[in-house]
C-alpha cells in the first residue's frame, strides 16, 4: 500500500433488511440487487466497493439519489456499520475499533459537514463553530478563539452571537465548514455539502472550499449528485450506479474514457470546453517545435485557448508548466475533444429518443 | 333445572357441584322465582341466558358467583394493604412534608409580600408587563372576595404537585424515548392512567393512606397530571431533527452530551408544552381531590354541590377558571420564550 493513501476501503459491502448476514450470502453466491429484493426482502445497498482516498485530496463520490453514495460517506466513520468489508483510516481497520476509540476518530481524525448543515439551532454561531472542541471536553475560554479564527476564516466576522435561522442558506453552511475545521481534524467528510444551496452560492461555496484546500490540504470526502460540481472539485472521482463504482479515476480521463454507457450518457451534457483541462488534450512532449503562436498553461481549460485562439484552428500552442516547456496543443486537436464520445451519439441517444 | 346443568352433567362434575350445599347467599334471581313460587315455566331456546358466572352457578352450586369476583379483589387487596403500605408510607412521606410545608408556606407568608413574588416570577418566566397586569388583576380581584386563601392553597398544591410531576415525569420520557420495549410497557399504563376515571383511583388511596394525610390526594394529582410531560418528553426527544443527531454522533459525542447539549434542548418546546398540560390537569384534579380532605377552591365547590350553595359553587368555580387562565397563560409565554429561542 502506497504511503498517502489515508482511507482505504476494501471489499465492502451493505445489505440493508431484517437478516443482513444472511442475504450477504446470495449476494456472495452472486445473487444481484434486484433478485435480492425479490426473493429475500434484502436491499444490496453497497456492492463490492473498492477505492483508496490519498492524503491531502479531494474525492469525489458522485452518483444519482439512491446509488448509495451517503450510505458509503457514513461508513468512514461507521455512522452505518457495513455488513461486510473493511474501511482502513491510516492503516488501522475502523471497524475494529471499540466504542471509545470510534469517538477518538470520530472526535480527532474525522469531520463532517452535512447537506442540511445540521447546526444546533440553540446555539450561536459561535458555539456551533465551537461544538467538536467542547465535545472533547474544551472550556469556552479554550475553544472560543480557534471558533472565531475559522468563522473568520469561512467570510463570518462579527456573527458569532446570531443564531443559525437568522443567517441564510449559504452562511450556516459556512459555519458548518468552520465547524468542521474547528475540529482539526485531517479527514473531512462533506455529505452533498453544497447542495440544499443556490447555484450562485453553490459556486461561492465550491471555490471557499478550493481555496481552503489549497491551503490546509485535508483529504476531503466529497459526495455530490451534480456532476459540474464533482469535475470542478475532484482529484479522483467515483462514479456509483446502483450501489457499485462504475468508475472511478481522475475526472479529466473519466471524461476523454468513459468506459459505462452509463457515464457516457452522464457526462454528454456538460460543457466540455470548460472542463477539460489542456493538459489532457495536449500532445506530450518537450521538443520545442517551430511555428508555435503562443503559450498556454497545462492547467488552463479549453474554453480560455479557444478565447485566445479567436477560433483559428490552423493555430497551435506550446503547454507550459512551471516554466518548462511539457507538450503541444493544436486548437484543431482540441476542438475534436470537444465532440462527446462516439459512443454518446449512437448509442445512449438513439435509444433514448 | 337450571340451562346449563347438561354442560356439568356432560363433563361429568355433578358429583363435585353438589358436593357440599352451596354457600353463596341467594341471588336476587332465585329470590323474585322464589317469590313466585316453583319452577319457572319450561324454557325455550330465546331465553337461554349468557353463560355468565351466575348462570353456571345456578346449575352448579360450587361454581363461584360473579359478586364473588368483586369481593376477592377487595379481600386479596385488603391482605396486601398492610404489606403495602408498610412500604409505601415512608416512601410517599416526602410528598406529604412537601404539601405541608408549600401550604404552610402560601398561607403564613403575608398577602402584600406574596403578591408581589408571585408577580416577580410571572415577569421572570414569560418577560411580558402586559401579562403581569392581567395577573396582577386576577389575583387582586381573587382576595377582593375573599378568596385569596383559598386561591393560595390550591395553588400551593399545584406547585408542588406539577414540580413532582416534571421531577419524575422527564426521566421517564427520557427513557422511554431510548428504548422501545419500555416505551411498549409505559404507554398501556398512561392510558390507563388518562382514562380512568379520577374517582377510581382515589379508592385504593383511600384504603391505604388516610385521609387526613395530604399524600393521599397528593398521589391522586400527581398519578392524573403526570401523563403528558412523560408523553411529550418521550416525544418531543423521538421528534429532534434526525441530522442533527447525526452530527451529534460524527462529532463524537458521548450518549449523555447528546442528551443534554442536543435532546432535551431541541425537545424543550414539547417538554414545555407538556409542562402546561400538566399543571391544566393538577388543576382540574385539585377539585376532585378536595373528597379527600385537599383544601382550596375545591373545597368551596364542593359546599356548593353538598348544600346546593348555588352562588358559593359558581363563584369558586370562576375562581378555578381564573387560576386555570393565569396558568396558561404563564406558561404558554414561557413556551413561546423558548420557540423563539429555537426557531430553525
Amino acid at each position: 500500500m502506497s504511503e498517502d493513501i489515508k482511507v482505504s476501503i476494501r471489499n465492502l459491502y451493505k445489505v440493508f433488511g431484517a437478516e443482513p448476514q444472511a442475504a450477504m450470502e446470495h449476494v456472495r453466491a452472486g445473487m444481484d440487487k434486484a433478485d435480492l429484493l425479490e426473493e429475500h426482502g434484502h436491499v444490496l445497498g453497497l456492492k463490492d466497493i473498492n477505492v483508496d482516498m490519498h492524503a491531502g485530496k479531494i474525492t469525489v463520490i458522485m452518483g444519482l439519489s439512491g446509488s448509495g453514495k451517503s450510505t458509503l460517506i457514513r461508513h468512514l466513520n461507521r455512522l452505518i456499520e457495513p455488513t461486510a468489508g473493511e474501511v482502513i483510516v491510516n492503516g488501522e481497520d475502523v471497524l475494529a475499533y471499540n466504542e471509545e476509540q470510534l469517538r477518538r476518530l470520530r472526535r480527532e481524525n474525522m469531520s463532517m459537514v452535512f447537506q442540511k448543515f445540521a447546526l444546533l439551532p440553540h446555539r450561536t454561531v459561535l458555539e456551533n463553530a465551537g461544538t467538536p472542541l467542547e465535545v472533547r471536553g474544551y472550556e469556552r475560554h479554550e475553544w472560543e478563539d480557534e471558533a472565531r479564527k475559522w468563522l473568520n476564516r469561512v467570510g463570518l466576522e462579527g456573527q458569532d452571537n446570531q443564531f443559525p435561522h437568522q443567517l441564510s442558506g449559504g452562511m450556516q453552511q459556512r459555519v458548518g465548514i468552520a465547524r468542521a475545521l474547528t475540529s482539526n481534524a485531517d479527514i473531512m467528510l462533506m455529505d452533498e455539502a453544497f447542495s440544499a444551496l443556490d447555484p450562485l452560492i453553490r459556486t461561492d461555496m465550491q471555490d471557499l472550499l478550493l481555496e481552503l484546500q489549497e491551503e490546509l490540504h485535508k483529504t476531503v470526502v466529497f459526495i455530490t449528485h451534480d456532476l459540474d460540481e464533482a469535475l470542478k472539485l475532484a482529484d479522483h472521482l467515483v462514479i456509483l450506479k446502483d450501489g457499485e463504482i462504475v468508475q472511478q479515476g481522475e475526472p479529466q480521463r473519466i471524461l476523454l474514457h468513459p468506459n459505462d454507457p452509463y457515464i457516457v450518457d452522464f457526462i454528454s451534457d456538460i460543457n466540455r470546453a470548460r472542463v477539460l483541462r489542456v493538459r489532457s488534450v495536449m500532445q506530450k512532449t518537450d521538443q520545442p517545435r517551430p511555428g508555435m503562436a503562443g503559450e498556454v498553461d497545462a492547467d488552463d481549460t479549453l474554453e480560455s485557448v479557444i478565447a485566445l485562439s479567436e477560433g483559428d484552428t490552423a493555430l497551435s500552442y506550446r503547454v507550459m508548466r512551471n516554466g518548462q516547456q511539457v507538450g503541444i496543443l493544436s486548437v484543431k486537436e482540441l476542438v475534436r475533444a470537444l465532440v462527446p464520445t462516439a459512443a454518446a451519439e449512437d448509442g445512449i441517444r438513439a435509444k433514448a429518443g | 333445572m337450571a340451562s346449563y346443568d347438561f354442560l356439568f352433567d356432560g363433563l361429568g362434575l355433578r358429583e363435585w357441584c353438589d358436593a357440599g350445599s352451596s354457600q353463596a347467599p341467594m341471588s336476587m334471581a332465585d329470590l323474585i322465582g322464589k317469590s313466585q313460587g316453583g319452577d319457572a315455566p319450561a324454557r325455550s331456546i330465546w331465553d337461554l341466558p349468557f353463560p355468565s358466572m351466575d348462570a353456571l352457578n345456578d346449575a352448579c352450586p360450587n361454581f363461584p358467583q360473579a359478586r364473588e369476583l368483586t369481593k376477592g379483589l377487595e379481600n386479596g387487596f385488603l391482605s396486601i394493604k398492610d404489606g403495602l403500605s408498610l412500604f409505601l408510607d415512608p416512601l410517599t412521606q416526602p410528598l406529604s412534608w412537601f404539601l405541608e410545608g408549600a401550604l404552610w408556606l402560601f398561607q403564613t407568608v403575608p398577602w402584600f409580600v406574596m403578591i408581589p413574588l408571585l408577580l416577580l416570577v410571572v415577569q421572570l418566566v414569560a418577560r411580558s408587563f402586559g401579562l403581569v397586569l392581567f395577573v396582577a388583576a386576577c389575583i387582586g380581584f381573587l382576595a377582593f372576595i375573599d378568596h385569596y386563601d383559598y386561591a393560595m392553597q390550591t395553588l400551593a398544591i399545584i406547585f408542588v404537585c406539577a414540580f413532582l410531576c416534571v421531577l419524575v415525569g422527564v426521566p421517564i420520557g427520557i427513557a422511554m424515548s431510548r428504548s422501545n420495549t419500555f416505551q411498549n410497557i409505559t404507554i398501556p399504563i398512561l392510558d390507563m392512567l388518562q382514562t380512568l376515571p379520577p374517582f377510581v383511583y382515589l379508592i385504593p388511596l383511600i384504603f391505604l393512606f388516610s385521609v387526613t394525610e395530604p399524600k393521599l390526594y397528593g398521589i391522586a394529582i400527581i398519578l392524573y397530571a403526570i401523563v403528558p410531560v412523560i408523553r411529550l418528553t418521550n416525544l418531543g426527544i423521538r421528534l429532534v431533527d434526525k441530522e442533527v443527531i447525526e452530527a451529534a454522533d460524527a462529532f463524537g459525542m458521548t450518549s449523555w452530551q447528546k442528551l443534554k447539549g442536543v435532546q432535551i434542548p431541541l425537545a424543550l418546546p414539547n417538554i414545555m408544552a407538556g409542562v402546561n398540560q400538566t399543571i391544566m390537569m393538577s388543576l382540574a384534579m385539585v377539585v376532585i381531590a378536595s373528597l379527600v380532605s385537599a383544601p382550596g377552591l375545591g373545597v368551596l365547590v364542593l359546599r356548593g354541590i353538598r348544600n346546593l350553595e348555588l352562588g358559593v359553587g359558581l363563584v369558586s368555580g370562576l375562581g378555578i377558571v381564573l387560576l386555570a387562565v393565569v396558568l396558561d397563560r404563564v406558561t404558554k409565554a414561557a413556551l413561546a420564550r423558548v420557540n423563539a429561542a429555537q426557531k430553525q
